[in-house]
């Protein structure tokens, strides 16, 4: 397959919000590679949770939003039963407002009462932890959940709060320079797959 | 990226869109059990009214409560301003206070804009004179947004009533124009706009043509105070020719809206069971002030604007 020749970067992202240029990489997961970690994720939440009865899957804008549909789905497929799936925009409790523009991605909405039941929240990339933090903050004021559990197709690393991931699709050592790109068929309109980015001048990685 | 709200003339549309879109979300939060984000903590909103007001000042108050910023209010009775304080030194004040934004309403046109020049902080422009109150503008955009879909394109508007001394008739129908919808002042000559420089409008005297065709009718209070100038013989008159009758009212389209800025004169401009009618959005627009109030104060104070 051939890489996008040209890029964005993308000003949510911490790692590429001074702007430059970026370039492709690497391609770290395959359409079939991302389908089996989101197999083997569901599986591991239901293990872990010993059924999917109390679970609400919460996904955080934007793709974490489609993931955790996605993972409702694997869910339901071997369960058979149908898991909450909820979304949760955690523009407004971020720590970062006021030092770049913060703007909603979406409307919080959660089908369910989370008070008592076992919360999943899901997200694309686990980078500094800023965004988890921000989610456990907009979270707790929709009720208070018996657990949180976060689960992420990347780690790549870097944490800057005392956070970890329970179920991580895959371990990814990254610069801080770099950024991992998660695309998904219904959410950028292109093939599934993750891919690694980085500055097409690499001294700006100099600090990484 | 906005320093301050003082006009509509200020916002592009995409700012308009961003601001309306921003209101949206925020209308999300007011709906929540808890109706409030941290977003804000740490900032601190003054009002400082030099006009009487209930609904934009508590609507302002609440708004950035729910953004967690502090909120103090000013008003001129009471204060120092008794004592002939001027506005400049009034503001200076405040400001040294430590404050990061401003709401000002004030009976003079351009007031507001002279206080954004004498600080750093944001001021956010809440009725000044006949002039303009953009913030009314935004939440009645919202509310017809909410109903029309986000392009307000070809809805057919009448703005029916004193548009001459109205700052709400000029900011709402710029914002409604530039959404894409078409604006028509209606009213006796005398109480439409002296010259349409700068209106973005068609005016009529004759509102019983325009009812089958109308999308929105929106209704600006008969200003009382303003009886002894004379401006038309009677208020029965004025009711009879111009007021949203029950008669009037089913000669409208099934779905066409009925906004108000408020405070009412129940069976002066509107029939009293026409406000709480099907197709009144008078309650929403008080709601979505609130909204659209948060996405100014956030998108002020909150998008890291840098600081001039």
């Amino acid at each position: 397959m051939s890489a996008p020749d040209a890029a964005q970067p993308n000003p949510q992202d911490p790692a590429t919000r001074e702007g430059g240029r970026f370039v492709f990489r690497a391609r770290v997961f395959s359409p079939e590679d991302l389908r089996r970690a989101h197999t083997r994720i569901a599986h591991e939440i239901v293990e872990r949770n010993h059924g999917a009865e109390q679970l609400v899957l919460v996904g955080l804008y934007t793709r974490g939003v489609a993931i955790a549909r996605r993972l409702g789905e694997v869910i339901a497929g071997f369960e058979g039963l149908e898991v909450a799936v909820g979304s949760l925009d955690v523009a407004f409790y971020r720590d970062d407002i006021g030092l770049r523009p913060v703007q909603p991605l979406g409307t919080t909405e959660v089908p369910v009462d989370v008070g008592g039941r076992t919360v999943v929240l899901v997200d694309d990339v686990l980078f500094t932890g800023r965004t988890v933090r921000a989610a456990l903050d907009a979270l707790t004021e929709l009720g208070r959940p018996r657990a949180v559990q976060l689960a992420v197709l990347v780690d790549r690393g870097h944490r800057e709060l005392p956070i970890r991931a329970d179920f991580v699709g895959k371990n990814l050592p990254t610069k801080r320079a770099e950024d991992v790109r998660v695309r998904l068929a219904e959410v950028d309109g292109t093939e599934d797959g993750i891919e690694l980015w980085g500055p097409a001048d690499p001294a700006g990685e100099e600090e990484a | 990226m906005m320093r301050h709200l003082l006009s509509i003339d200020d916002l592009e549309r995409s700012d308009l869109d961003e601001l309306l879109d921003l209101g949206e979300s925020f209308l999300a939060v007011t709906r929540r059990d808890i109706p409030k984000v941290p977003a804000l903590r740490g900032k601190t909103v003054v009002s400082l009214f030099y006009e009487d007001s209930t609904r934009t000042r508590l609507s302002f108050e609440t708004a950035a409560k729910r953004l967690s910023a502090d909120t103090m209010a000013f008003s001129v009775s009471g204060s120092s301003v008794a004592k002939g304080e001027s506005l400049r030194d009034t503001v200076q004040t405040i400001e040294a206070m430590g404050v990061d934004a401003v709401v000002v309403r004030h009976p003079s046109a351009g007031a507001p804009h002279r206080v954004a020049t004498w600080i750093d902080a944001a001021v956010v422009n809440a009725g000044d004179g006949r002039h303009e109150h953009p913030t009314q503008a935004l939440l009645d955009a919202l509310t017809l947004r909410r109903h029309r879909g986000i392009g307000l394109d070809g809805a057919r508007v009448a703005i029916i009533g004193d548009a001459r001394h109205s700052r709400v008739a000029r900011s709402t129908a710029k914002a409604f124009a530039a959404l894409g919808a078409e604006v028509t002042l209606v009213g006796p000559p005398t109480l439409l706009p002296e010259s349409l420089i700068g209106w973005p409008v068609a005016t009529t005297g004759d509102f019983d043509e325009l009812l089958p065709s109308l999308d929105v009718v929106y209704l600006l209070r008969i200003q009382h105070e303003r009886q002894d100038a004379t401006l038309f013989p009677s208020l029965r008159e004025y009711t009879t020719r111009y007021g949203l009758t029950v008669e009037r009212a089913a000669r409208l389209k099934p779905d066409t809206l009925i906004m108000h800025p408020g405070p009412m004169n129940r069976g002066v401009e509107i029939a009293a069971e026409l406000a709480e009618g099907p197709g009144s959005v008078i309650t929403e627009q008080v709601a979505n002030g609130v909204a659209v109030r948060m996405a100014v104060l956030y998108q002020l104070l909150g998008t890291g604007a840098p600081v001039a």
